[in-house]
């Protein structure tokens, strides 16, 4: 047997090519089974980077099922409450172009506001605690309701069922401990503002035929 | 160990896969625009490429030679590499999935390298051993990975740089990769 394998070079080819293959497969069969990656990591990348509002403005029923469409391909200029920063930690997570804020989902607001019940005004249906995706409002039926502050991401969700309009979005008031000092302008756009121009030819008659 | 550090020096610097033997230039141009990633790319060439000049020498001294198949080491060396870059696909895709969402698209480039399978027939005309293979090919992934990274340093900076209008992108690219490529004639005779 092993004779006429050394002897036929076609056959000792043949069985050497099979033979790596077949180990090569059996190594690659392991590993797929050894290596099995459970779950999709991306999906809890993009939901850690979302603002976990559960607003569902971008038409998704919270921020972990946009996370699974943005893996899944969908655009990711849909999330008003994260705005561009929002969509820039995506983009680049994700290693694509950002686009802006798309305005169909609604439009990004500078300032963080949160849900205010007039307690003197509700009746007590308790309607706008089904609304509330995160459980920030307490209060039972006929009982008057409230806004547990820390909780509420403003997501306006609640304004709209109440049926007495009782409401209200107020703007978080800027304390000491969520004051936030402005970054400076990045390195590389300083060295462009603080560059003399028109030092190399070309860019001096570009410049002036512009 | 003088012998080694030979080899070490001249895969490195001297014989430098990339800017002396231009081969591998395609993930040279193609993944060096941000250091982050370079530095992931260099990190997974490197370990694919020792990795494959060991297995390619176990497959062509083990099998091939007492076959009399060394005609068949091409073909080989490629199913070798093939399978070594599956393997560390798979194995980054497990072990740091941030890593592979970066490395992903330029994984598979790794098989048709022409570094790797470089270094797998130089290992064989140049009759190196299993631990000279091994070194050769550990040489060649570091150079790849210096010039990488440098060369990845140098494109940041120059896209804050003023450059000439029609310079600018890949020509200015070009351009430096050229000039490193003077500089590291430089090294030519050192050993």
């Amino acid at each position: 047997m092993y004779d006429i394998i050394i002897q036929n070079p076609l056959y000792s080819a043949l069985l050497a090519l099979a033979g790596l293959s077949v180990i090569f497969g059996g190594i690659l069969g392991f590993a797929a089974i050894k290596f099995k990656v459970v779950g999709d990591p991306i999906i809890e990348q993009i939901d850690s980077l979302l603002p976990q509002t559960q607003c569902g403005q971008c038409g998704y029923p919270g921020c972990k099922p946009y996370a699974q469409a943005i893996a899944d391909g969908d655009t990711i200029n849909k999330c008003p409450p994260g705005g561009q920063a929002t969509i820039n930690a995506i983009a680049d997570l994700l290693d694509v172009d950002a686009p802006s804020l798309n305005s169909e989902h609604g439009e990004e607001s500078d300032t963080r506001t949160i849900a205010y019940i007039r307690e003197d005004e509700c009746i007590g249906c308790t309607k706008c605690i089904q609304a509330c995706p995160v459980d920030a409002i307490l209060g039972a039926a006929k009982l008057m309701h409230t806004v547990i502050v820390s909780e509420c991401t403003g997501c306006d969700l609640c304004v709209d069922p109440c049926p007495v309009d009782c409401i209200d979005m107020l703007p978080v008031q800027k304390g000491l401990s969520d004051w936030k000092w402005n970054l400076p302008s990045s390195v590389g756009e300083q060295l462009l503002a603080s560059k003399p121009s028109g030092i190399i030819a070309s860019d001096r008659s570009g410049a002036n035929t512009r | 160990m003088q012998e080694f550090a030979v080899i070490l020096i001249s895969a490195i610097f001297v014989n430098n896969f990339v800017l002396v033997q231009f081969l591998g230039l395609c993930p040279f141009m193609g993944v060096s625009s941000k250091l982050e990633t370079a530095i992931g790319m260099a990190g997974a060439t490197t370990f694919v490429l020792t990795i494959a000049a060991m297995s390619s020498y176990m497959v062509n001294t083990w099998i091939l030679i007492p076959l009399n198949l060394e005609y068949l080491k091409t073909i080989s060396f490629i199913l070798v590499i093939a399978v070594v870059v599956q393997f560390t696909k798979m194995f980054i895709e497990k072990s740091s999935p941030l890593l592979y969402r970066v490395l992903g698209v330029f994984l598979p480039l790794i098989t048709t390298n022409c570094a790797v399978l470089g270094v797998a027939l130089q290992n064989t005309t140049k009759a190196h051993t299993l631990s000279q293979s091994t070194l050769y090919g550990f040489g060649a992934a570091i150079g790849f990975s210096l010039v990488l990274i440098l060369f990845s340093a140098m494109r940041e900076r120059l896209t804050v740089a003023d450059v000439p209008e029609p310079f600018k992108g890949a020509a200015i690219a070009m351009i430096t990769a050229g000039l490193m490529s003077l500089a590291f004639m430089g090294f030519s005779g050192l050993v």
